[in-house]
């Protein structure tokens, strides 16, 4: 064995040539608690500062709020917290697919509002085709047609198929019931985004450009389905539930219980093969003590949630925030599939290297339309969220600030604008620390409105500002 | 001697009006390293593109392994096993070693995961196979690494796949002393273990050093193709800048009619 310390480990690359360790003596070895906690340390010097910006900035604004008002920690308080930023963390998480590209899609926002107004004049008109003017109605037929011509054209089956989708429930006028019109217009989501990307990937339009056309252009479309008169959603009691349900405290703890344990036995059944493989491991301390302490905080947040946290005695709130279930099933999936899948590492490498991805025979075009479609159909669950939020589909459905906060939140959460470097994680982070900073405001009446957007614009300038350090940071390495 | 893994003959390619090939023969051995030597615009770079399937030919042959080809798309020359390596190195920064050695193609299990241990494994076998001692892991980011490590990495890329031949445009150009040699050795190696391998570079230390053979081209033309070890650099030199030296090179008539 070579006779290295282990101390050489994060300075591979900057060592004088007999120091560094080599030969792959890193490969076979095992990363024990000590080391994690020493790779964290180098990759934070090494310009990678991960979820660490965003957590601290969390913890910063909560004592800060727990100082402006002492509701602000409540368990009621914080039980809302999830219900008031869900539909930022499911559109953020949809923007870091695009953001991973070095793109951006600006209409996220009003394309999901759009499609959720869909939604609601279905169900509550009982009838797309006579709900929505007749013009519209066929545009979005003939629109969704040429979406899965257009998908099929640069191979985007699994996309085609989903559109195919929406376009069967549109037709066969399902979308009267509630759950079939809200998956119609996530599949007409992913349709408009399949658009988008073909006119980025394949027209060449810069995604800047076409995102702005639209954003202004999906207000429009929205107020002219809905005919000037927004749809109450809290009628509808899933739609309702989407922001204001509780998992009852049993399906809570199966819930925690079902995420935890799945993630522990992954990391245990990981290390255990690596092992037996001969490639670099964790050890199983590592891997025990990491789960432990998730596990711990799983509990107590879970036994907290399970309290009754109104203060008022006539109903009982305890529970998981729905909300808060959906943001961390999404975000898991998310996850798998940009780490764990051939499309994940290809969408990296094209948001790395495009001309690297191209010659190693990856479809960029591929890439840039799955990505798009994926974002627009994550903003029409944003928009279905938001509207659930609201208690309305209203004329101004995921327009203003909606989008931008979105942004802002993968950015804060971690997530690079320019490409190749961005987690579903950085989503939910980020939409958390948005979320908060009007709800500790709006705590203390005195304090005005317009603070909110102050602090928010700061929050997200020093978050642009640590993703621009770390990045001179790694380029120097 | 060997039979030449790749024979080209009598290739001529034209833009235009332009004629940039001229009758060129090119031969690559296995086991040896063969060096494409000449001027900028003497079509060093046409060539290449003309084996990668990148530019189409006029006329002339094309022989891998004694059969005959035609090399009408870049999968076509990797499905025969030549592999480029292009001078600005086409590595993703944000990925690892591993994840850039097997862009495109990465192994699988369970439909479309991506079966991570195996390829850890094959490209540290990869990396060990071609001595490389430089690299820790195999699980560092490409963006960590210098410009030798770099070029390493994307010199195993092109073997890992079993490839017969590979070409390297002028893989020392920006890279200083140490990791030269360092490219340097690899190349060699890989030669070594019976790769045919051609060496496209203006470093005629370089070429001198770990050339077997140099094929210099003058506007168009094979100038000449000489064993390293018969030649001196001032004659590469001189086929390199006016197409003959003493004996060799090209005829006077030819070497001036395209000036």
């Amino acid at each position: 064995m070579p006779t290295e310390t282990p101390e050489t480990r994060v300075e591979a690359g900057s060592l004088p040539e007999p120091e560094r360790a080599s030969g792959f003596s890193l490969d076979a070895e095992e990363v024990s608690i000590r080391g994690a906690i020493r790779a964290w340390f180098g990759k934070l010097r090494t310009g990678d500062p991960g979820a660490l910006p965003s957590v601290l900035g969390l913890v910063v604004l909560v004592l800060l709020f727990s100082q402006v008002s002492d509701q602000f920690l409540s368990a009621y308080n914080i039980g809302n917290i999830p219900g008031q930023g869900a539909y930022i963390a499911v559109i953020a998480m949809g923007l870091v697919f695009v953001l991973l590209l070095g793109e951006i899609d600006l209409s996220a926002g009003t394309a999901g509002g759009a499609c959720a107004a869909f939604a609601a004049v279905g169900v509550f008109k009982g009838s797309l085709h006579d709900g929505l003017p007749a013009s519209l109605y066929w545009s979005i037929v003939v629109g969704l047609v040429l979406a899965i011509g257009l998908a099929i054209w640069v191979k985007t089956y699994a996309g085609a198929v989903v559109v195919a989708v929406g376009l069967v429930l549109v037709l066969t006028n399902q979308t009267q019931h509630l759950v079939p019109a809200l998956i119609a217009a996530v599949c007409i989501g992913a349709a408009i985004g399949i658009f988008n990307g073909y006119l980025v990937a394949k027209v060449g339009i810069p995604s800047f450009v076409v995102t702005l056309a639209l954003f202004l252009a999906w207000q429009g479309v929205l107020q002219f389905a809905l005919s000037g008169q927004p749809v109450n959603t809290s009628n509808y009691d899933l739609w309702h539930e989407l922001t204001y349900g509780r998992l009852s405290v049993t399906n809570s703890w199966i819930f925690v219980s079902v995420i935890v344990l799945g993630y522990v036995g992954y990391t245990v059944l990981r290390s255990v093969r690596a092992k037996a493989a001969g490639l670099a491991h964790e050890t199983m301390s590592l891997v025990l003590t990491r789960g432990a302490a998730l596990a711990a905080i799983a509990v107590v947040i879970t036994a907290w949630a399970s309290q009754n946290r109104n203060t008022n005695p006539f109903k009982v709130i305890s529970g998981i925030p729905v909300p808060a279930a959906i943001a961390i099933v999404l975000m898991i999936g998310c996850t798998i599939a940009l780490t764990k899948t051939t499309w994940g590492r290809h969408l990296y490498a094209t948001g790395g290297n495009p001309e690297a991805a191209r010659r190693a025979g990856i479809d960029v075009v591929h890439m840039k339309v799955t990505a798009f479609a994926l974002c627009s159909a994550f903003g029409a669950l944003g928009g279905i969220m938001l509207a659930s939020s609201q208690s309305s589909a209203s004329l101004d459905l995921g327009s203003g600030n909606v989008l931008l906060f979105s942004v802002a939140a993968a950015v804060i959460g971690g997530t690079s604008l320019f490409g190749g470097r961005g987690r579903p994680r950085d989503a939910i982070l980020g939409a958390l620390v948005i979320a908060i900073i009007p709800n500790g405001l709006l705590l203390r009446p005195s304090l005005d409105a317009q603070w909110q957007q102050v602090i928010t614009g700061v929050v997200l300038l020093i978050a642009a500002a640590v993703d621009a350090i770390s990045r001179r940071r790694a380029a120097r390495g | 001697m060997t039979e030449p893994l790749l024979q080209i003959s009598k290739l001529n390619k034209s833009f235009g009006p332009v004629h940039v090939l001229h009758d060129v023969d090119f031969d690559v051995y296995p086991g040896e390293v063969t060096a494409l030597v000449g001027d900028n615009g003497a079509g060093k770079s046409t060539l290449v593109k003309c084996v990668a399937g990148i530019n189409g030919i006029d006329s002339g042959e094309i022989r891998f392994e004694g059969r005959p080809v035609t090399i009408a798309d870049p999968r076509d020359a990797t499905a025969l096993g030549i592999e480029f390596v292009y001078q600005d190195l086409a590595l993703a920064d944000n990925l690892d070693i591993t994840q850039n050695m097997f862009l495109g193609r990465e192994l699988r299990r369970f439909g479309s995961f991506l079966s991570d241990g195996a390829m850890e494994r094959q490209a540290r076998e990869t990396l060990a196979s071609l001595s490389v001692r430089t690299v820790s892991s195999v699980r560092q980011l490409v963006s960590s690494l210098s410009g030798g490590q770099r070029q390493t990495v994307a010199i195993a890329r092109a073997v890992l796949w079993n490839s017969k031949i590979v070409f390297l445009d002028e893989p020392t150009a920006a890279l200083g002393v140490a990791q030269t040699r360092e490219v340097l050795d690899l190349v060699r190696r890989l030669a070594d273990q019976g790769c045919g391998v051609v060496f496209i570079s203006h470093n005629m230390n370089d070429v001198m050093e770990v050339a077997d053979r140099v094929a210099a081209l003058y506007l168009g033309r094979v100038a000449a193709e000489v064993r390293t070890k018969d030649t001196t650099t001032t004659q590469i030199v001189e086929l390199i800048t006016s197409g003959r030296s003493g004996d060799i090179g090209l005829a006077p008539a030819v070497a001036s009619e395209n000036i």
